[in-house]
C-alpha cells in the first residue's frame, strides 16, 4: 500500500448507518463487513435482511441498530420482500406516491439464507430483474443457530453437522460456487469481496447498487466463534483467504470476469488453516489435496478471466 | 418492563439506531491502548472495527475510542502497521 | 355508474382489485386462483391498471413480496388456493404481526393428497390461526364487494391487518353470476388512498420485523391479538358505510329464518346458498329450521353468533374440513365451544361433507338437519358425522 493508501481509511464515509451497540460476538467478521457495506451505500437505502446473526444482533425490540429503513421477514426470503419493495417504490413513484430518488435497496443475509434455504428466492429476483443488490454474507457455515455445514462450508471443515469421524473428514462436499450461479442468471454485476480489503469492498457495493437491474455480491465474513479462530485474528483470516486463493476476489461485469487482485505467487493454504479450529484435524495429505483444488479453482478462475 | 399497552404497532422501531444505549463496552476483557508516539493517524483501526467504535479527534487527529461500546476483540491491535496500538487486561 | 353484468366471478374479483387501483400484485399461478390473475394481468399489460405485477416464482415468495411491497406503503393484493396458501403460511403470520395491510384472495382448495384441484374448506382451516382478518364470501356480488371493502379494512388506522377473502374454488370462481360492478367514482368516494405511516423510506428510518425474546414476545403477542379482536368493529362500521352508500349490507353473521327456529343449520361460503333451499322446503313443511352464515372468520363474532342462535336448541354444524383424528369439524368446534359457556346452550351437531369439490344437494342438507336434530336428542358414538361418503 502506498502512502495515499495507507491514509485512505480517512476518506472513508464517516456516518455510521449500521451503529455500535449491537450485540454480535467479540471480534465478528460479518458485522465489520456489514458496516463497511453500509458506509459505501449511505443514507438512501432501504435494507432487507434475512434472519440470521446480523438480524438478531441488530434488532432485538425496543432497539435496532439501523440507520437506515430496515425490514426483516423470514429466512429464505429477502430477495423476495427486496422484490416486493423495488416493485412498490417503482409504481408509487411513477404515480407520485413515493418520494422521487433514487432508494438503493439492499438484500442481504448470511450464506445458509442465500446458497441453501433462499435460493429459489434469490433466483426468481435475479430473473426478473429487479433493481436491487442482493450481498450474501459468507462465513460458510449456519452459524447462529449454532454452527452447522451449508453448502457453502468449505470441504474438510468441522462443523456440528459436519463432525469429524472414523468415517468422515468433517465438511465432505465442495463448497457451492454461488458467484457463479449468479452470473449463470445473466445480470450484469457480481462480484466477491472481503472486509479485509474495505476499499475494494465499498467500490463493489457501489458499482453493484449502481447497476441497472439486480447485482451479487458475496461477502467473506470471518467467524471466530465458528471457525474457532481468536477475535483479533478477523481481518488477517479475511486477508488470508484471498492470499491463499481460497477465497480470490474478482468482478464480472456484464458476464466478463475480471481478477481484483493478483499475486505472484499464492501463499500456502497453511497460514489460512493454521489459525481455524475447524481445520485443526487434517492430516498433511489433506491439506494437500485441498491446496490442489485450490489452485486448480485458481487456475479456472484466472482463464475465465484471461482466456475470453 | 412496559407494558403490552405500550407495544407500538407492529412492535415497529421508529427511534434509529437506538441500540447506542446497549454498551456493549461491559462484555470487554481487555482493552486497546495507544502509543501516540507510533501512531500516524492512518485510519486503519477505524475502518477494520466490526463495533464501529474507533474515530479521531478533530483537534489532533489522533484516533479515539468508544469506550462505551468497544468490545475488546484486539483486531485494531493486530492490524495496527506501526504497532502503536497494544492490548490490556481490564482490570475491573 | 355501477353496471349489472353476466360475468365469471373470478373476473369480478379482478375487477374489483382493478377499482381499488392496487399498486402492486405478486402471485404465482394456481388452480383455481388463475382466472383472477391472468385478467389481473392483462389490465395491466393494457395499461388499464397501473400496477407492478411481479410474476414470482411460487407462492411463498407471493407474499413475501406482499410483505415487502405493504411496508413500503403500497396497495397490495395477491391470490392463491390450496397448496399454494400452505406454501404461503409461513410468510402469513409476518404481515399479521408486522400489521402489514393487504388484500389475498383464497380460491379455496382442498389439500393433497390425493391431488385435489377442487374445492373444501381445508386450505381456510390450515391458515386460521396466522392472524388475518378472514372473510367468507357466498356469491359472486359477495366476492365483488368484499374484495374492495377489505382494502378499506385492512388499510384502516384501527385495522392495520392483512385481509383474507374466502371463495369456494370452482363453486365460486369459475361460475358466471349476474353481478353489479362497481363505478369507479363510486369506489374512489368509498375508499380512501393507503397512506402507511411507518412506510421504508430513507426520510424517516423504521425497523420493520425485529426479534422479539421471551421477555418482550408475550406482550407483542397480546397486543396484537387485542388488536385483531377489536378489528370487529371497524370491519362492521365499513360494511355499514357500504350498505347505507351502495344498498347492500353485509354482516360479520348473517342469518336466514333463524329468528324462532328451534334448529339452525351453520355454513360459511358458497354452499350456503344451497342450504336455503332445504330451509325453505323445511319450513313450508312447518318445521322450524334456519341458517346462519358465517362472513367473518376472524376476528371470530362471538355476540353475533350467540345472539343469531338464542332461540336454537340444536345447531347442526357443516364443515368442508376435517381435522384428522379431532373432535369434529373445524367450523364446529368453535362454536360449539362459543357456546359451552353460556347458561341456555344449544346441542352442537357435527357433519363434515363437501370435501374436494364433492357437491351437497339441497335434500342432503335436509338430510342432514334431520339427522342432526335426532343425534342432538339421542347422542352418536361419533363425534362428526361424514356426508355422502359410500360405505
Amino acid at each position: 500500500m502506498d502512502k495515499y493508501g495507507l491514509y485512505v481509511p480517512k476518506l472513508a464515509p464517516r456516518k455510521e448507518y449500521f451503529a455500535p451497540g449491537h450485540r454480535a460476538c467479540v471480534g465478528c467478521g460479518e458485522m465489520l463487513a456489514v458496516r463497511q457495506v453500509c458506509k459505501a451505500l449511505g443514507r438512501e437505502t432501504i435494507v432487507i435482511n434475512s434472519t440470521g446473526c446480523i438480524e438478531i444482533v441488530s434488532s432485538l425490540f425496543p432497539q435496532t441498530t439501523w440507520e437506515v429503513p430496515w425490514m426483516h421477514t423470514l429466512f429464505e426470503n429477502a430477495a423476495a420482500v427486496a422484490s416486493g419493495v423495488e416493485s412498490a417504490i417503482k409504481v408509487m413513484q411513477r404515480k407520485g406516491k413515493y418520494r422521487d430518488k433514487k432508494v438503493n435497496i439492499l438484500a442481504m443475509g448470511g450464506d445458509g439464507a442465500t446458497a441453501d434455504i433462499g435460493l429459489q428466492a434469490l433466483s426468481g429476483a435475479f430473473e426478473r430483474g429487479h433493481d436491487l443488490l442482493y450481498v450474501c454474507f459468507d462465513n460458510e457455515a449456519y452459524m447462529n443457530t449454532g454452527i452447522q455445514r451449508s453448502s457453502s462450508t468449505p470441504y474438510g471443515a468441522v462443523t456440528t453437522t459436519s463432525p469429524t469421524g472414523k468415517k468422515s473428514i468433517g465438511q465432505q462436499t465442495q463448497k457451492k460456487n454461488l458467484p457463479a450461479i449468479a452470473v449463470a442468471h445473466n445480470i450484469d454485476y457480481v462480484a466477491t469481496a472481503s472486509p479485509a480489503y474495505p476499499f475494494d469492498l465499498m467500490d463493489k457495493v457501489k458499482k453493484g447498487v449502481n447497476t441497472k437491474g439486480p447485482a451479487y455480491i458475496q461477502v467473506f465474513s470471518p467467524c471466530p466463534t465458528g471457525w474457532r479462530s481468536p477475535g483479533e485474528l478477523s481481518v488477517a483470516l479475511a486477508r488470508l483467504v484471498v492470499e491463499t486463493g481460497v477465497f480470490p476476489l474478482f468482478e464480472v461485469v456484464k458476464g466478463k470476469y475480471k481478477m481484483s487482485m493478483e499475486f505472484e505467487k499464492l501463499r500456502s493454504i497453511k497460514d489460512y488453516m493454521k489459525p481455524q479450529g475447524r481445520f485443526r484435524h487434517l492430516t498433511e495429505d489433506d491439506i494437500d489435496t485441498i491446496q490442489a483444488r485450490v489452485i486448480e479453482e485458481y487456475n479456472k478462475l484466472k482463464e475465465k478471466a484471461y482466456g475470453q | 418492563m412496559f407494558s403490552w399497552k405500550e407495544i407500538p404497532i407492529g412492535a415497529i422501531v421508529t427511534a434509529p439506531g437506538s441500540a447506542k444505549e446497549y454498551r456493549t463496552g461491559d462484555w470487554r476483557s481487555q482493552r486497546p491502548e495507544w502509543d501516540l508516539a507510533k501512531c500516524i493517524k492512518c485510519g486503519l483501526c477505524y475502518i477494520y472495527c466490526p463495533d464501529a467504535s474507533i474515530g479521531w479527534k478533530q483537534d489532533d487527529g489522533y484516533p479515539w475510542w468508544d469506550e462505551y461500546h468497544c468490545k475488546g476483540c484486539g483486531i485494531c491491535a493486530n492490524e495496527c502497521w506501526t504497532k502503536a496500538i497494544h492490548m490490556v487486561e481490564e482490570t475491573e | 355508474m355501477a353496471k349489472k353484468v353476466g360475468t365469471e366471478v373470478s373476473f369480478a374479483a379482478a375487477e374489483a382489485i382493478k377499482l381499488a387501483n392496487a399498486d402492486v400484485i405478486a402471485a404465482y399461478p394456481i388452480t383455481p386462483q388463475t382466472h383472477i390473475v391472468e385478467k389481473l394481468s392483462e389490465y395491466v399489460a393494457d395499461g388499464d391498471l397501473d400496477a407492478e405485477y411481479i410474476c414470482v416464482e411460487s407462492e411463498h415468495s407471493a407474499m413475501s413480496a406482499c410483505c415487502g411491497s405493504s411496508a413500503t406503503g403500497a396497495r397490495t393484493f395477491t391470490a392463491t388456493a390450496g397448496q399454494g396458501l400452505e406454501l404461503m403460511h409461513e410468510v402469513l403470520t409476518i404481515p399479521a404481526s408486522s400489521r402489514l395491510p393487504m388484500v389475498a384472495a383464497i380460491c379455496n382448495r382442498a389439500l393433497s393428497g390425493p391431488l385435489s384441484v377442487w374445492g373444501d374448506h381445508s386450505d381456510m382451516m390450515g391458515v386460521r390461526d396466522t392472524g388475518w382478518v378472514q372473510i367468507v364470501a357466498e356469491n359472486g356480488q359477495e366476492v365483488h364487494d368484499l374484495l374492495i371493502s377489505a382494502f378499506k379494512i385492512a388499510e384502516h388506522k384501527d385495522v392495520m391487518f392483512p385481509v383474507m377473502v374466502h371463495m369456494d374454488g370452482f363453486h365460486l370462481t369459475h361460475v358466471i353470476e349476474s353481478i353489479i360492478i362497481m363505478d369507479q367514482e363510486e369506489v374512489d368516494k368509498f375508499l380512501p388512498p393507503f397512506n402507511y405511516d411507518h412506510k421504508l423510506d430513507p426520510d424517516s428510518p423504521v425497523s420493520v420485523g425485529t426479534y422479539g425474546p421471551p421477555h418482550i414476545y408475550p406482550e407483542i403477542k397480546k397486543a396484537q391479538e387485542v388488536a385483531l379482536t377489536n378489528s370487529k368493529e371497524t370491519i362492521k362500521k365499513i360494511w355499514k358505510e357500504w350498505g347505507d352508500m351502495f344498498g347492500r349490507h353485509y354482516n360479520p353473521v348473517e342469518t336466514y329464518k333463524s329468528d324462532d327456529a328451534e334448529t339452525i343449520l351453520v355454513t360459511m361460503g358458497s354452499f350456503s346458498e344451497t342450504a336455503t333451499l332445504a330451509i325453505d322446503k323445511m319450513r313450508a313443511e312447518g318445521k322450524k329450521v334456519g341458517l346462519i352464515r358465517l362472513r367473518l372468520w376472524r376476528p371470530f363474532p362471538f355476540a353475533e353468533l350467540r345472539d343469531a342462535a338464542k332461540s336454537a336448541d340444536n345447531m347442526v354444524v357443516l364443515d368442508r374440513a376435517i381435522s384428522y383424528g379431532g373432535p369434529a369439524g373445524p367450523l364446529c368446534s368453535e362454536i360449539r365451544s362459543a357456546f359451552y359457556q353460556m347458561k341456555k346452550r344449544p346441542q352442537v351437531v357435527s357433519f363434515i361433507g363437501g370435501l374436494g369439490g364433492r357437491d351437497i344437494a339441497p335434500e342432503e342438507f335436509e338430510e342432514m338437519i334431520t339427522k342432526g336434530v335426532e343425534i342432538a336428542k339421542n347422542g352418536s358414538e361419533n363425534e362428526y358425522e361424514m356426508l355422502g361418503v359410500r360405505e
